[in-house]
């Protein structure tokens, strides 16, 4: 009995020693040198590993820029300039600039101005609900609220406004990395400068059906009237397929689209509340614009409304 | 009694509108033909704006190799080729065509006088079905004429006729069997020339007693009949082939991979007007029932005709209707407008009451493998369930996810009313989507 017991013991002790004896040799013999500066680097990465620079990860993105010896091209979409200056110190490389970026959910469609019309029992996914059917509101284009950006986004930057229904982006936490924009299904969401002090002025609608037809499912949509793009003295708005477009590299902030708007769905944020400008000649004029472009009774209704609080 | 042996579910039957006989619809006044009512590539218009078209004539191509011909339902002017409606609400291009009385194209043989005689060859019937448009009729639509161009190498020996309708509500292929069972036994005899084969079956599920009968009556040679017990996914292709014969398709085979064609029994009717009465497919059988409707029908409707337009026939109060869905309750899809016209898919319009026509609270999964029983494919419907919905593809893929064919048994048997049909279709989409890049 006792001599198994000894047996035992021995032979197992034998075989730890001569598996760590091997072990030992094959990590001397096979020990791949790495870079000292990789693990520095990747303490001050995000460390998501959200494949926002175009590769499959914080690691993969070190490797590329040290190999390369060259930072122009390479940069963390989630790390920001400063962190990249650093970066560039321990590598000994000058970082690229980068503008800084955030993602624009371009919707405005909430519940109350993209009124419910169809109820929808499946899961809760984007993609599916949008491989059945166009949505409660009937916009094909609209957002559908079920979340796939909001669980795709790896740094909890986005939730779903219970309101709303819409996605709402924290402008601290987002870093562009933009894995929220490729889960849309209706490619809503847009990768777009943040702006002078975070000031953005953008077109929250994506919907290219003529502007009746935009109009009937939402009341918010962008109609294509073009008055925006005349009013822009910047040449920065463009119209096509009856949808309007504000390039963020030409727009000088002035505002005038947003107060010309027929419709609001232009959206500016973070500036100071705006003072009240007196506009008597708006209401005749708005009239007759939207006579040309056959948009109904529902907005001269609201213009006139608006008209009669200023 | 025949049936197949893997899960199953037996639904309650309601097949409410089996004793109303099929009425002729009137023609509307205007109809909404979509170019893309088939499964493959979208037909391409040959008609313009202003142009005149007579009932039967060809409007649209089908030119890719999976694709069919459409034909004008009504003789009308063309009014335009826009965009409309399909049962998603999704803007697809419809030919829209205003009615002007009802002239039909002189080659088409109106007389209700039997054709006995199949004066074809196999390879003119195919042309002939082919030229006809005519697809399947029990939902998805597969144009017929590619079922039958046998891929070289591959040789059939027994063509099944599926007259099973396990959808429960529907009755349009029931009524078509009762009123017209020559046509559809000669339409039988056309495919089996086509296909070269001596033998065919009439799969019929034992609730169509009636039809039974009469079907046995007659006597034409090759053809059995086939009573079966009522089981649903009975109609699905691969249960069919194996309650009728007994074989066995392999995963990711065709029924042509062990020598069979299956085919609907309404495209059989479709083929012998087609063939016997140079009639194209214009015109098809819809149920229109539910519980709380009056009068459950059957109705031969012009292909266009907006669905809202059937529904004033039926004595139903709308204002109670929670759903409209476009095929039976376990497969068919919900329409979101009455607007959404009547396709060569659409076998039936159910009218669900707004108390039934919601799904259940959805709970945890209790593990009792209800779903693992009830699926005819031998899937795991609760494990994929999961893996889809941790985006696990891999996985999914490894448990066969491709194999399903969303006949709703599991669903339909969770006590947890979980949404796993849902969780199916993700799976699919993304690893056909995964597979399709791999062959790339």
């Amino acid at each position: 009995m006792n001599s198994i017991l000894i047996v035992s013991v021995v032979v197992l002790t034998l075989i730890g020693v001569v598996s760590a004896i091997i072990l030992y040799i094959a990590a001397k013999k096979f020990y791949v040198k790495e870079d000292e500066r990789i693990p520095v680097v990747l303490e001050l990465l995000p460390g998501a590993n959200c494949g926002g620079c175009g590769f499959t990860g914080c690691k993969a993105l070190v490797e590329a820029m040290i190999a390369k010896g060259d930072m122009t091209g390479f940069s963390c979409p989630g790390a920001g300039n400063e962190t990249m200056d650093k970066i560039a110190e321990i590598l000994g490389l000058v970082a690229e600039k980068t503008e800084p970026k955030i993602a624009v959910v371009r919707c405005s469609g909430s519940r109350e101005h993209a009124k419910q019309k169809l109820a929808y029992e499946g899961i809760s996914s984007c993609s599916f609900a949008n491989s059945i059917s166009v949505g409660e509101s009937g916009c094909k284009y609209g957002c559908l609220g079920y979340g796939d950006c909001v669980t795709s986004c790896k740094f909890d930057a986005i939730y779903i406004d219970e309101e709303t229904g819409l996605p709402v982006v924290s402008e601290e936490k987002c870093t562009s990395c933009g894995v929220c924009a490729k889960s849309c299904p209706r490619h809503i969401i847009e990768i777009r400068k943040r702006g002078p002090k975070n000031r953005r002025v953008f077109v929250s609608c994506i919907n290219e059906e003529k502007g009746a037809a935009a109009k009937k499912n939402c009341e918010v949509a962008c109609i294509g009237c073009s008055k925006c793009v005349k009013v822009c003295t910047f040449e920065a708005i463009t119209i096509s397929n009856n949808l309007a477009y504000i390039d963020p590299d030409k727009c000088k902030l002035c505002l005038k689209c947003v107060s010309e708007c027929p419709t609001g769905a232009i959206l500016s944020v973070n500036f100071p509340p705006k003072k009240i400008v007196e506009q008597p000649a708006a209401k005749t004029e708005v009239v007759d614009v939207i006579k040309d472009n056959v948009i109904g009774d529902v907005v001269i209704e609201k213009i006139e409304t608006k008209v009669e609080d200023k | 009694m025949k049936t197949f042996k893997l899960g199953g579910v037996h639904p309650e039957e309601n097949k409410l509108s089996s004793g109303s006989a099929i009425e002729i619809f009137p023609v509307p006044e205007k109809v909404y033909i979509s170019l893309s009512q088939h499964l493959g590539a979208p037909a391409v218009p040959i008609v313009a704006k202003g142009d005149k078209v007579k009932t039967g004539d060809l409007i649209a191509k089908g030119e890719a190799f999976i694709s069919a011909n459409i034909h004008s339902s009504v003789s009308g002017t063309v009014e335009k080729i826009d965009e409309w409606i399909d049962t998603g609400g999704y803007k697809v291009p419809h030919v829209i065509i205003n009615v002007e009385g009802d002239e039909w194209n002189d080659s088409i043989d109106r007389s209700t006088e039997l054709v006995k005689d199949i004066k074809l060859t196999s390879e003119e019937i195919i042309q002939k079905i082919k030229e006809m448009g005519v697809v399947g009729l029990g939902g998805a639509a597969f144009p017929t004429h590619v079922k039958f161009m046998i891929p070289e190498g591959k040789k059939a020996d027994s063509l099944i006729i599926n007259a099973v309708e396990c959808e429960p509500y529907l009755t349009s292929d029931h009524r078509l069997m009762l009123e017209r069972p020559n046509e559809l036994l000669i339409g039988t005899q056309i495919l089996m020339k086509a296909l070269k084969v001596e033998k065919a079956y009439i799969g019929i599920e034992n609730n169509k007693k009636d039809a039974i009968e009469l079907l046995s009556s007659l006597n034409y040679s090759g053809i059995e009949i086939v009573p079966l017990k009522v089981k649903y996914p009975q109609g699905a292709e691969k249960q069919l082939i194996k309650a009728v014969l007994g074989r066995e398709v392999p995963s990711g085979k065709l029924p042509i991979d062990i020598g069979c064609v299956v085919n609907n029994s309404g495209s059989t009717f479709a083929t012998y007007e087609a063939v016997q009465k140079n009639k194209p497919l214009f015109e098809r059988v819809v149920t229109v029932t539910g519980k709380t409707v009056g009068h459950p029908s059957n109705f031969l409707v012009r292909i266009g005709t907006p669905i809202g337009a059937l529904l004033k026939e039926v004595e139903v109060n709308m204002d109670e209707i929670g759903k409209i869905i476009s095929g039976g309750p376990m497969m068919g899809k919900a329409i979101i407008s009455s607007d959404v016209p009547v396709s060569k898919g659409t076998s039936g319009v159910l009218l669900m009451h707004e108390n039934e026509s919601h799904r259940g609270e959805v709970r945890n999964c209790i593990r009792c493998a209800k779903c693992v029983e009830a699926c005819p494919m031998g899937l795991e419907p609760y494990l994929i369930a999961a893996v889809a919905k941790n985006e696990l593809w891999d996985e999914a893929e490894k448990a066969y996810v491709m194999d399903c064919m969303e006949c709703g048994c599991c669903q339909f048997t969770c006590p947890s009313y979980r949404p796993l049909v849902d969780y199916l279709r993700v799976g699919k989409r993304n690893v056909g989507q995964i597979i399709r890049n791999r062959a790339k």
